[in-house]
């Protein structure tokens, strides 16, 4: 079910072109902004919302990378791995984040507090590496700043 | 040394407000535009000033603009698209313009929406782009309490609405065809070309998709002149250019230099030099979807024109140095594992050919590679030609690829023959 | 087109003369160049995904460097130079199918598309035969898709040519692509049925072994062990052209027959999987009598049937014959023959009877056109006046659906795109379809097409037809609209159908209601009158209700309610149960001394049959059909009947020989009654020279039914002997039984499989055309039988005022017509009857308030003397006071609506 909320911000994005199935994708991330993720039932609402069939809707969201198909963890840690944070050392980083949590990209703690996510060039390549924490963007991070910022995500 | 677009920009400070950025000037451009000129002098002025786009392929903008067909029976509605998708890796020069001065990029779109007479507005955002979103909402809010968007914009009878559209990540986005497919709501698939989007571009109506650097340009150039603008910069192309370098310099960074500077001052001078005990090996002049260009190329003026002369494409002008204690082969399986991920799927020799190529590179990297490997990199990179593939995303992809290949064919011959990779003990 | 300048290309050093404004690869196609390609669809133009059409373009006779181009994006320009044999083309297309190998498991040995697979093909064909890529392949699970549709997306090369079928020309929604890079996937958002009627088409559309027919995975066959004959369907009065195959005297699947002015590429899924009925067990195999009408029926052998009919056909006996609209013209012309012209009746009730009488008077009377589906496809604007096309004449309303692109098409000419750019001209269209009105009682699948609906009684419905005609021409009978929105609505829809260039009215039977009829025909009158323009498509109930009505005969309620005995009733094909009701037909039975029924499968009325006869199926005889459209069309038998089966003309043959002697008929072979029916109906004299008789041969050889045998079907029996057993000849038709004979492309009529050197796959059909999308070499088959007559009066009908007050408790129940259920031999197929519904009722929200039911409950129908029991469906389409009662679902009495009824709870 979309809440109140939901279907709010949604019929707002649809004023904002000439047919409604033009906002499915700012519908999916309202949902995922509230709800954390798109479950195959928000699929169905939205598709209901918007007069899509859900194939319409699963197609969109299934092709976003920014779009979460499966349940991710209260935090989304996304690291960048693209090419200038390669260089200066993602890597490290990688590793680190990943024996300190015990999850690989792509894996959400058990105690679904951070779900830990490759991405590619946040932007930041002058100060890299670069790391993005749910909205929060960090740059120029090492292993003893990660360490410290991960506390600050319950 | 003049630096229009940045003047007001700095790291450490938070973006004008209407209040200041129209006492340092702002929005003159605007109501120089709205209320004494005629689109079609707007689109003159952007055409003999020589504006070449900023987003990548250095079209001419005011070229561009008059494909826009003008009669008015016809053609509406139509549309201004700012493309602020930014995801070319080892680029980050719209997101110091977003974050920086909004209100110079919206000022630009309402003249740029004014000159081919669009009544919407979009500003397609990275979606990590949070703090730019913040600004840009801000900004448009103001401009629309003050009568600079919305309708009859200082009383002149013309209507814009602006609308900032936030996107849910795939570089393919960025893309101008695939970015309308994503803004109609759908899958970021390119179109085909013809027909360019001034003749059905969103919603199948009229569209000019523009890039922030491009856009940011306009008030400058209606407020002092295309000679103005040619004289900025050191080539003919005219006006500044941002630049970047990050990698292991001294100085990771962006700067507004005219265009033209040379690639090894913006290194030595404003990067400061290789970081100690970091020895130069080549460059990516503009993203990561261009080829590699070495230390021959660095007195080389970078513009459209000269950087492709070289054998690579200016493309975003933002550089990203390969240094000597960097594996090129790791290099570049980092840069086409990222194509091919961000490949749309839509025609084969993208789809197919770059997870081949990433599958070969890794292989490489990791010491299992074959000779037979070189034959099938050297074989994609031809296959990943331009008009092989539906869109320039593969084509881009091969560029490193075929350069890397030319310029370290030593490096990739040695993981094969080493049976690992010589930079990792 | 062929107004068009020609215009001069060349291509590998030769010129041609070729026509503008398409785009190369379907150029190169209509030379009959072979230029790989997958993406590319005749019926749905260029994307320019796959890449596989490559082929190098130069820009003037200097330049030898050329780059790569796609051809099937490259519009035809005069001048153009380029090459299909170049080498940087041809490797480039190789590698294009090495790419797509990477991926794809070779798993052709266990592949139902193997052997007719345009991957195959297209892997031979660009040289592409070593494999290089090493590493682990991509793998994806599959769905089950329903009892239609096979699912298995490894072998996916993502073409898109799926989701452009199914999404952008039939109109589907649960189907798409899903994910992206490397890992796309084309299904469902989870398991389930496809819901479009046209699913089926899949499995001919998708170019390798993605989408495969399920229902022929339950009696496995390889193209090339297939026997094959050109057929028609025979469920419902479209007519669209089949290919029927065989193996083992079973009837192993039905794909399309290429016909340019019908079905074109494509066929309804009621049309592709209704075929299981010829394999039914149930069928009727033999003979069955029994001797006196409490005794169970045996079965008995030819020698004994005989011996009992001497008596039945003895002169003294009064004989009736009750022919039936799902019986070829022949059968029934035999029937005829037998009983005599004033003893034949048609089988069909009054109703039905007149209603098809007055269409076929009318479109030989008032000089109007009745189209094709082709030139549906090209009509402007349509008006669609009480027909559910999809469950009615499903592809019709795929012909419907493609004329609602002809706006978005015009659009983007303007801006210089061509129309087989197919992804520019949806994007220019977006909501901009060519306008189609749409007055129906209920929802309709092509309603989100429609520019208008009108939902409303048929009698309203045939109101606001008058009222058109009435606006487009005051000469017509006067009629203006009481409710002030529907008289705009009738003005909208005049304005529109007189502005279009083409405009078109379909109609049909269905409504039960002549005024809707005459409506339909007055507005086709009216268009014609003042503007000289207008076609009109009436949707007939059967396969041949069009061919009946060219025969004289009584309709079936003339032999209701009479006293007088009947001394032997024949009946053929024809279940009586579903067309009038049961105490009606149980009366004349009691009439009648005895019954001999003619049929496939058992039901109703072989029940109380004393006499059963096997008759053939389409599948096991020739026949001719006509279509709604006029259209006479032939099918041919694949299978060779075996016990004793026989095509009912044949028994009728029988019968006539009994009755009258040897000397009033010869008919031995099929050609020999065409020839009499022929001198007896000069009506049909056009079909004369159409159709090739037996006799005809391609080069002094027949044109064999199974293509060369690559492997199979000998080898089976190899251990005990290699030749074959011997194979009757065919003396019915110029097929033969056999792979031997002409290797020539047969005429467009006769043409049993498609085969081409290099094209195994149903592809192959564009060899047999003259362009991708146009007409089959030599013309398309089918004779029309009616032609629009030059200076014909105006004259309109009057309508017939018949409405009836409803009373208290009474509702207005209307017919509701399903694609799978309402066709009675389709019914049969054993997986098609697993998309029947249980019979039901859509009622609108508020009156099952008040009646206090809800969906999924049982609601009981009580409807002149029958009471049947149906589940409730809200469906808020239909209006109040109104009920729409499935009609004709298996195990539902026959009911004649529209009608009045209550309801039970
Ligand atoms: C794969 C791909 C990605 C692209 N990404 C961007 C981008 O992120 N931002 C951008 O401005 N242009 C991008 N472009 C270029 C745009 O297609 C387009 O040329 C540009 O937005 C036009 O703006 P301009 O004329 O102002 O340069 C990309 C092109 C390709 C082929
Ligand atoms: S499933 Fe078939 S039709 Fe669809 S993309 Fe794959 S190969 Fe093409
Ligand atoms: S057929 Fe031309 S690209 Fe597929």
């Amino acid at each position: 079910m979309l809440s109140e909320e939901e279907k709010k911000e949604i019929q707002e994005e649809i004023n904002h072109y000439p047919y409604p199935s033009a906002a499915c994708i700012d519908a999916l991330k309202i949902v995922q902004h509230y709800k954390g993720w798109v479950s195959d039932e928000s699929v169905k609402d939205i598709a209901q919302f918007l007069n899509m069939s859900n194939e319409d809707v699963d197609g969109v969201a299934t092709f976003y990378s920014r779009i979460y198909r499966k349940p991710v963890g209260r935090n989304v840690i996304l690291l960048c791995d693209g090419i200038t944070c390669m260089i200066m050392g993602y890597e490290s980083i990688y590793e680190f984040i990943s024996k300190k949590l015990g999850i690989r990209f792509g894996e959400t703690t058990p105690d679904n507090r951070y779900t830990l996510l490759p991405i590619s060039c946040l932007g930041d390549c002058d100060h890299a590496p670069a790391i993005m924490i749910n909205n929060d963007s960090f740059n120029r991070v090492s292993i003893e700043i990660v360490e410290e910022l991960l506390e600050n995500y319950k | 040394m003049e630096r229009p677009l940045t003047q007001h920009i700095s790291h450490e400070t938070t973006p004008l407000n209407l209040k200041d950025y129209q006492k340092v000037g702002g929005y003159a451009g605007t109501r120089k535009v709205l209320k004494e000129m005629t689109p079609m002098e707007v689109t003159n002025l952007v055409k003999t000033s020589n504006l070449l786009g900023r987003g990548g392929a250095g079209f001419p903008t005011g070229v561009k603009w008059s494909l826009v067909s003008m009669d008015t029976e016809k053609s509406y509605p139509k549309y201004l698209v700012c493309n602020a998708d930014e995801m070319e890796p080892g680029t980050f020069k719209d997101r110091y313009l977003l974050e920086g001065n909004p209100h110079q990029l919206i000022e630009g779109m309402i003249i740029a929406a004014y000159a081919i007479q669009a009544q919407t507005a979009y500003i397609f955002l990275r979606w990590a782009y949070k703090k730019a979103e913040t600004e840009l909402r801000k900004a448009i809010t103001e401009a629309y309490d003050a009568g600079l968007l919305g309708k009859n914009i200082l009383g002149t009878g013309y209507n814009l609405e602006l609308k900032v559209h936030s996107s849910a990540g795939r570089y393919i986005c960025g893309e101008e065809t695939a970015l309308l497919n994503s803004l109609e709501g759908k899958r970021a698939i390119p179109r085909t070309k013809p027909p360019f989007p001034a003749i059905s571009g969103l919603f199948g109506k009229p569209t000019v998709v523009n890039n922030v650097e491009t856009l940011a340009w306009l008030s400058h150039i209606v407020m002092n002149g295309s000679d103005w603008f040619k004289g900025l910069s050191l080539t003919a192309t005219g006006g500044t250019k941002l630049y970047g370098v990050s990698g292991k310099v001294k100085n990771p960074g962006l700067w507004e230099l005219p265009l033209g500077t040379t690639f090894r001052e913006l290194i030595e001078d404003h990067a400061g030099g290789m970081l100690d005990g970091y020895g130069f090996r080549g460059l990516l002049p503009g993203g990561a979807s261009t080829d590699f260009l070495i230390e021959e190329h660095l007195d080389i003026q970078m513009d459209f024109s000269t950087v492709a002369a070289a054998g690579s494409r200016m493309g975003t002008g933002t550089l990203i140095i390969l240094d000597d204690k960097t594996c090129p082969v790791a290099f570049l399986h980092n840069i086409e594992r990222f194509f091919a991920l961000e490949s749309c799927g839509f025609c084969t020799p993208c789809r197919e050919g770059l997870p081949w190529v990433e599958k070969v590179l890794a292989t490489i990297e990791s010491g299992n590679g074959r000779m037979e490997h070189l034959d099938i990199l050297k074989f994609q990179t031809r296959y990943l030609a331009p008009g092989n593939t539906f869109c320039a995303h593969a084509p881009g992809a091969a560029e490193p690829l075929q350069s890397g290949l030319k310029y370290f064919y030593d490096d990739f011959v040695s993981h094969i023959n080493l049976k690992r990779c010589p930079w990792k003990s | 087109m062929s107004l068009e300048i020609m215009i001069k290309i060349k291509i590998d050093g030769t010129y041609y003369e070729v026509e503008p404004n398409k785009n190369l690869l379907d150029t190169c196609l209509t030379l009959g160049l072979d230029i790989p390609h997958f993406c590319f669809h005749a019926a749905l133009g260029s994307v320019g995904a796959c890449r596989l059409c490559a082929v190098k373009k130069f820009k003037d006779e200097t330049d030898k460097k050329g780059r790569i181009v796609m051809s099937c994006m490259e519009p035809v320009v005069d001048n153009l130079i380029i090459s299909i044999d170049d080498i940087d083309a041809k490797a480039f297309r190789a590698a294009v199918i090495e790419g797509l190998m990477t991926n794809h498991p070779h798993d052709c040995p266990v592949c139902d598309e193997g052997g007719e697979c345009h991957l195959q093909d297209m892997t031979v064909m660009t040289g592409h035969n070593y494999r290089r890529f090493d590493f682990k392949k991509r793998t994806y699970q599959n769905q089950n898709l329903g009892p239609f549709i096979q699912h298995e997306m490894n072998r996916c090369i993502q073409c898109y040519r799926c989701v452009r079928f199914y999404r952008d020309y039939a109109g589907g929604k649960d189907l798409n692509a899903f994910a992206s890079r490397n890992n796309i996937y084309f299904g469902r958002v989870e398991d389930g049925t496809l819901e479009n009627e046209f699913s089926g088409n899949l499995v001919e559309v998708c170019p390798t072994g993605v989408f495969t027919d399920k229902t022929l995975m339950k009696h496995y066959t390889r193209k090339w062990d297939l026997s094959n004959a050109p057929s028609v369907c025979v469920h419902c009065s479209v007519g669209c052209n089949t290919i029927a195959s065989e193996r083992y005297d079973s009837l192993r699947r039905i794909m399309s027959r290429y016909n340019g002015e019908v079905n074109g590429y494509f066929l309804c899924d009621r049309g592709r999987f209704g075929y299981e009925f010829v394999n039914d067990e149930k069928r009727i195999r033999e003979p069955q009598i029994r001797s006196n009408k409490n005794e169970k029926k045996e079965n008995v052998d030819d020698e004994h049937l005989f011996s009992v009919l001497s008596n039945s056909f003895s002169t003294n006996r009064k004989v009736i014959g009750i022919g039936s609209p799902r019986a070829s013209l022949e059968s029934n012309y035999a029937l005829q023959v037998l009983v005599g012209k004033d003893n034949f009746n048609k089988g069909i009730s009054t109703k039905e009877q007149q209603l098809t009488n007055t269409i076929l008077e009318f479109l030989k009377q008032s000089g109007i056109k009745t189209p094709s589906l082709k030139q549906i496809e090209k009509a402007d604007a349509i008006l669609i006046l009480g027909e559910d096309l999809v469950n009615t004449a499903p592809m019709m309303a795929l012909a419907v659906r493609e004329a609602t692109r002809n706006l978005g098409k015009e659009m983007a000419e303007k801006r210089g795109i061509p129309s087989w750019n197919a992804d520019p001209v949806i994007k220019i269209t977006q909501d901009s379809k060519s306008p189609v009105f749409i007055a129906t009682p209920f929802k309709d699948s092509l309603d989100e097409l429609a520019k208008d609906t009108f939902r409303s009684s048929f009698t309203n419905i045939a109101e606001l037809g008058f009222a058109v005609a009435s606006v487009l021409d005051s000469e017509a009978p006067s009629v203006k609209l009481k409710n002030i929105e529907h008289q705009a609505l009738a003005e909208k829809i005049a304005s529109t159908l007189r502005k279009a260039k083409n405009p078109l009215i379909i109609s049909g039977v269905h409504s039960g209601d002549e005024n809707v009829i005459k409506a339909a025909c007055n507005i086709a009158t009216a268009l014609k009158s003042i503007e000289n323009k207008g076609l009109l498509s009436i949707v007939l109930p059967e396969c041949n209700s069009m061919g009946l009505a060219f025969l004289p005969g009584n309709p079936l309620d003339i032999l209701f309610g009479g006293k007088d005995k009947i001394d032997t009733l024949v009946i053929l094909e024809n279940d009586l149960f579903r067309r009038a009701s049961e105490e009606s037909i149980l009366q004349l039975f009691d009439r009648c001394d005895q019954i001999i029924v003619l049929d496939q499968l058992p039901n109703k009325t072989t029940l109380r049959a004393d006499i059963v006869i096997p008759a053939a199926t389409f599948a096991e005889s020739e026949g001719t059909l006509v279509n709604n459209e006029g259209r006479a069309q032939r099918y041919y038998k694949t299978i060779v009947n075996k016990d004793q089966v026989k095509e009912s003309w044949r028994w009728l043959t029988e019968f006539i020989l009994i009755k009258k002697g040897t000397q009033t008929v010869q008919w031995k072979k099929f050609d020999d009654i065409v020839n009499s029916l022929l001198v007896d109906f000069p009506d049909l004299e056009a079909l004369k020279n159409y159709f090739s008789d037996a006799d005809f041969r391609m080069v002094n050889e027949k044109i064999p039914r199974q293509p060369i045998r690559y492997s199979g079907r000998t080898s089976i029996n190899a251990k005990n002997a290699v030749s074959e057993i011997g194979i009757e000849p065919d003396i019915d038709s110029p097929l033969a039984f056999t792979m031997e004979g002409s290797k020539e492309n047969a005429p467009a009529s006769l043409v049993p499989f498609y085969w081409s050197p290099g094209w195994n796959s149903v592809q192959a059909v564009n060899k047999y055309l003259d362009e991708p999308n146009g007409k089959m070499k030599g013309g398309d088959s089918g004779i029309r039988l009616i032609e629009p007559k030059e200076n014909t009066p105006v004259t309109y009908f009057q309508k017939n005022n018949q409405s009836k007050e409803l009373q208290p408790g009474e509702w207005l129940i209307v017919p509701v017509y399903q694609i799978f259920g309402s066709d009675e031999l389709s019914s049969s197929a054993s997986t098609l009857a697993q998309r029947i519904p249980a019979p039901f009722v859509y009622l609108n929200l508020k009156d099952a308030i008040d009646l206090k039911v809800n969906n999924t409950d049982q609601i009981q129908l009580e409807i002149a003397n029958t009471k049947l029991e149906l589940v409730v469906i809200i469906e808020n389409s239909i209006g109040q006071g109104m009920a729409g009662v499935s009609v004709n679902l298996p195990g539902m009495l026959y009911l004649d609506l529209p009608g009045t009824g209550k309801f039970h709870k």
